[in-house]
């Protein structure tokens, strides 16, 4: 029996529909992220569960019990707003109060358990500050602090890292990451940044215009993906539009190239997803021969685009310490077997 | 930073010069100490500031004023607040044709307010009354109180409300304890700038108030048109130094140019 | 809020405004336009006829023609005198320092707060017979006479100007906050003159709040009472100070309430289609 259910959860502003039949089990203590481009629903489904918006048909269950139509103060559920909603005209200490207040905690104990709450965000020494004169990420931590004293059953976080600047946004992302496995709770992230997702959640709900697309685990849904979007989306990918034109063998702008055809029907269209840090770039002749457009030096590896016989690629080489390619150079790129991926849906 | 030329500062200095003059006039000739109007040029003298306390028609009328203008801007934020949130936060048929009728009086002059309100409190018995001068005062200074608590209510992000109320608090309280506090600069502001709106309205006033319920503004004016004497000014010297100490109170604590924008 | 509101929500809100206005505006409104179409009677008063006939006596008679012409002269004169000498104000305010801007924009819109009576009694003290202007002609040597502009079209419009300038100054100061003064910067750096900036950039940026001020200035000259009636008095009637006397002198309110009519209706007329010229050039650069 899972923790939190959602059965058919459908929602319709008018004629669009915005979230489209979504069915979904969460585990106690598992952290979940809903991962998709901007538009395609995720707001609005955490806001169903919320309370904050009311499904057009479905239903959400928590605990065995239909919360469907409990109003939000009756959900007891922990959010953290994108843009944090902290009360402006509260201090630190006060907001985070604010929940216990609404308990009917008493005074002092409500002023104790929000400076523990606070100290656990680390920020025991703005307790008093108010949100204006706080930076993004105390603010965000405030937030943090104040979705979790109420000792929620679920935490909802919406985009919560996306208005930190990247260097907090890293280190942000390995703090809540152990906070949340420190507490325990049940949590439901949603972002469109999907390093984020990967980094941080136990499975992901990859999302499409109000679709689920996929449901994975970070690593499976990065070696496996199930559609063009999916590995479009996650990660950075390869695309080759082709058809299949034997058994086993796809044709790519009149390139063959041996891949698992699976049940594609000899003379389907279908697309090959490969990785750029699959393909290898070397000066022996193994490969396809590819001309090098442009290489970008990243720190920690090598950029390159090349054109080929099979269109443009993308690569990326693991820096070794020696200088890489340069524009203009030829090269061979190849791939071990089993790189590519077959997908019979075309590129979205 | 660029620097203004010497023509942009003399012409500066003229129109401040135009701007104060009248004022300066007034209060200059409300210290003479002649019995007529002239300026006091043989020395200052407070006899015509005593000669208000002698004029207990102007110190009823001002008290009129007060109780209409704190009446009339109080109403009228009870009046703004809902309507206010109403049509910041929600989309709904009629939503536009509702602001624009509460907002109508701005477009409106008083003139027309003033014969219109005349007509109809003879008609229903009203005239002359008390409440009928506030429930006309309410109708013309509710837009500006709807003004300014709108400008405030739009600025309101929604998510805060929505945050207090997944913290468990129940309607009432998010807007007694989140809603509420955060409008409350705009609605002050409203609430003050309908205060003097109200405090300051002659056109209207002139035709809805009797004898018996003289505002200031109309005492003053019906003075006038008798006759122009230092008493008016010193009486007008008195709700120069009012206006001023309002004023300051009103910037120190909104800005002024932010309530004109309102007003304009 | 979304959840849980009904549809009624916003209705309920709105209600105590909307009832209060339908029962204190509306009504009395439509009372007054009702009675526009009544013929009064010098013997028995108010008729309760149906008829045009007021809004023909006052659309054919050269009196009112000369007090509606000149009441729109005024409206014109007045706000073309505030465009001139709010709007370089207004620029003059936004090219202060902070410390300095904040003290004369006091000075500049505090005497918005001020009663009108006031403000127009400052300026019958210059009038006047006995007056400033009469004493400082005789000092010079320019008139034995008293000099007055008390009763006087000039006398009018002086005190016009000083009661609605801050209007325009504040909604021209307005739409200079919201020019980036980089885009100043940008204009020198592409080798315009200060002047040139001015005229090419700063002005057309200000327009719009030009526009508006003039508006809100016109639509109040055009419906003053207060000032043309103090300074104006009766030899130098408009159209508000003719309503007045319609009523409270005449009283034949049929008639006063047509001039109102008419006054509430070019009033609305130009307010609208001046806001459609501002929308319509404007709304799409700014915003
Ligand atoms: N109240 C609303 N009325 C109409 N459309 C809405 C409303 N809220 C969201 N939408 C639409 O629903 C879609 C999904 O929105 P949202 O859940 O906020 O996306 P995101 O995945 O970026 O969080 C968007 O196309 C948005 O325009
Ligand atoms: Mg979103």
């Amino acid at each position: 029996m899972s923790f939190l259910k959602f059965e058919s959860l459908k929602k319709e502003f008018g004629d669009f529909v915005a979230v489209g039949d979504m069915s979904l089990d969460v585990e106690r203590g598992e952290f979940i992220s809903l991962l998709g481009p901007s538009g395609c629903g995720k707001t609005t489904t955490l806001q169903m569960v919320a309370g904050l918006l009311q499904p057009t048909s479905g239903k959400i269950m928590l605990d065995g019990k239909d919360i469907t139509n409990t109003p939000p103060n009756k959900r007891g559920l922990g959010i953290v707003f994108q843009s944090y909603a902290l009360f402006p005209h509260m201090t630190a200490t006060e907001n985070v109060a604010f929940g216990l207040e609404m308990r009917g905690v008493g005074k002092a104990d409500r002023m104790a358990r929000a400076h523990a709450a606070l100290e656990q965000v680390r920020l025991a020494q703005f307790a008093d500050r108010y949100p204006k004169d706080m930076s993004g990420g105390q603010r965000q931590r405030v937030a943090l602090a104040r979705a979790l004293v109420i000792e929620p059953p679920v935490l909802l976080l919406d985009e919560p890292l996306s208005n930190l600047d990247a260097k907090l946004r890293e280190e942000m992302r390995i703090e809540l990451r152990l906070l949340q496995q420190d507490i325990g709770v049940t949590t439901i992230l949603v972002t469109h940044d999907q390093e984020e997702a990967l980094s941080m959640s136990d499975r992901i709900v990859v999302m499409q215009r109000g679709e689920v697309s996929q449901i994975a685990a970070p690593l499976d849904l990065y070696e496996r993906p199930t559609n063009t979007f999916v590995s479009d989306f996650v990660g950075k990918t390869n695309l080759l539009n082709g058809h299949v034109s034997a058994p086993n063998t796809v044709s790519v702008n009149g390139t063959t190239i041996d891949v698992d055809t699976a049940s594609a029907d000899v003379g389907s269209q279908v697309t090959l997803s490969v990785r750029p840090e699959k393909l290898r770039l070397c000066d022996d002749t193994t490969g396809q021969k590819v001309r090098i457009d442009a290489a970008i030096f990243l720190g920690s590896s090598w950029l390159y685009r090349v054109t080929g016989e099979l269109g443009e690629l993308f690569i990326t080489q693991p820096n070794t310490g020696s200088a890489g390619y340069s524009k203009g150079d030829m090269a061979h790129v190849s791939w071990p077997a089993g790189s590519l991926t077959l997908f019979e849906d075309a590129v979205s | 930073m660029r620097r203004l030329g010497p023509v942009a500062l003399i012409f500066h200095a003229v129109f401040v010069i135009f701007i104060l003059a009248p004022l300066v006039m007034v209060i200059a000739v409300s210290f003479t100490d002649k019995g007529y109007l002239s300026l006091p040029t043989d020395g200052l003298s407070l006899r015509w500031f005593y000669a208000i306390l002698d004029n207990p028609s102007f110190i009823d009328a001002f008290w009129m004023s007060v109780w209409l203008a704190l009446i009339s801007a109080s109403i009228a934020v009870i009046i703004a607040i809902p309507a206010a949130l109403a049509i910041a936060r929600h989309k709904f048929p009629g939503r536009d044709f509702i602001a624009a009728f509460l907002l109508s009086p701005l477009m409106i002059p008083h003139l027309v307010l003033g014969v219109a309100f005349l007509q109809f409190y003879s008609q229903i018995g009203l005239g002359g009354s008390f409440y009928g001068l506030a429930a006309a005062h309410i109708v013309l200074v509710t837009p500006y109180a709807l003004r300014l608590a709108l400008s405030a209510a739009t600025g309101l992000s929604i998510e805060a409300e929505q945050a207090a109320l997944t913290l468990g608090a129940n309607r009432f309280t998010v807007f007694r304890k989140i809603t509420l506090p955060l409008i409350l600069p705009g609605v002050a502001g409203g609430w003050l700038l309908s205060f003097i709106t109200s405090f300051d309205e002659l056109t209207m006033s002139v035709f809805v108030a009797s004898p018996a319920t003289q505002t200031l503004p109309v005492k003053m004016y019906n003075h006038i048109t008798q006759t122009i004497d230092p008493l008016i000014a010193s009486v007008s010297t008195v709700l120069i130094v009012l206006t001023f100490i309002l004023m300051l109170i009103l910037d120190r604590f909104y800005g002024l140019d932010k309530v004109f924008v309102g007003k304009g | 809020m979304s959840a849980a509101s009904p549809r009624t929500t916003p209705y309920l809100l709105t209600a105590p405004g909307v009832l209060f206005f339908a029962a204190l505006l509306g009504f009395p409104m439509v009372m007054t336009f009702v009675l526009s179409l009544h013929s009064y009677d010098f013997n028995t008063g108010i008729q309760s006829d149906w008829t045009l006939a007021n809004y023909a006596d006052v659309l054919g008679d050269s009196y009112f023609h000369k007090i509606f012409s000149r009441t729109f002269g005024l409206g014109l004169l007045v706000t073309l005198i505030c465009v001139l000498i709010g709007v370089p104000e207004a620029y003059v305010l936004s090219r202060l320092s902070s410390g300095w801007r904040s003290v004369f924009l006091l000075v500049v819109l505090g005497p918005l707060l001020i009663s009108v009576v006031v403000r127009t009694l400052g300026w019958a003290l210059f009038f006047g017979g006995n007056g400033i202007l009469t004493m400082t002609a005789q000092a010079l040597g320019f008139s034995d006479e008293p000099v007055s502009l008390m009763f006087t079209f000039a006398g009018m419009t002086i005190a016009l100007v000083h009661v609605l300038v801050p209007f325009m100054v504040i909604s021209v100061w307005a739409s200079l906050q919201k020019i980036d003064p980089q885009s100043e910067d940008a204009g020198l750096s592409l080798g315009a003159t200060k002047f040139t900036v001015l005229r090419r950039i700063t002005l057309p940026q200000a327009m719009p709040g030009i526009l508006s001020g003039s508006i809100i200035v016109f639509a109040l000259t055009a419906s003053a009472f207060a000032t043309p009636a103090i300074i104006g008095g009766r030899r130098m009637k408009v159209v508000a100070t003719a309503a007045y006397d319609e009523y409270l002198s005449t009283l034949n309110w049929p008639l006063g309430a047509t001039i109102a009519v008419l006054l509430l209706l070019a009033n609305i007329v130009i307010i609208l289609s001046f806001n459609k010229i501002i929308e319509r050039r404007y709304a799409k650069v700014f915003e």
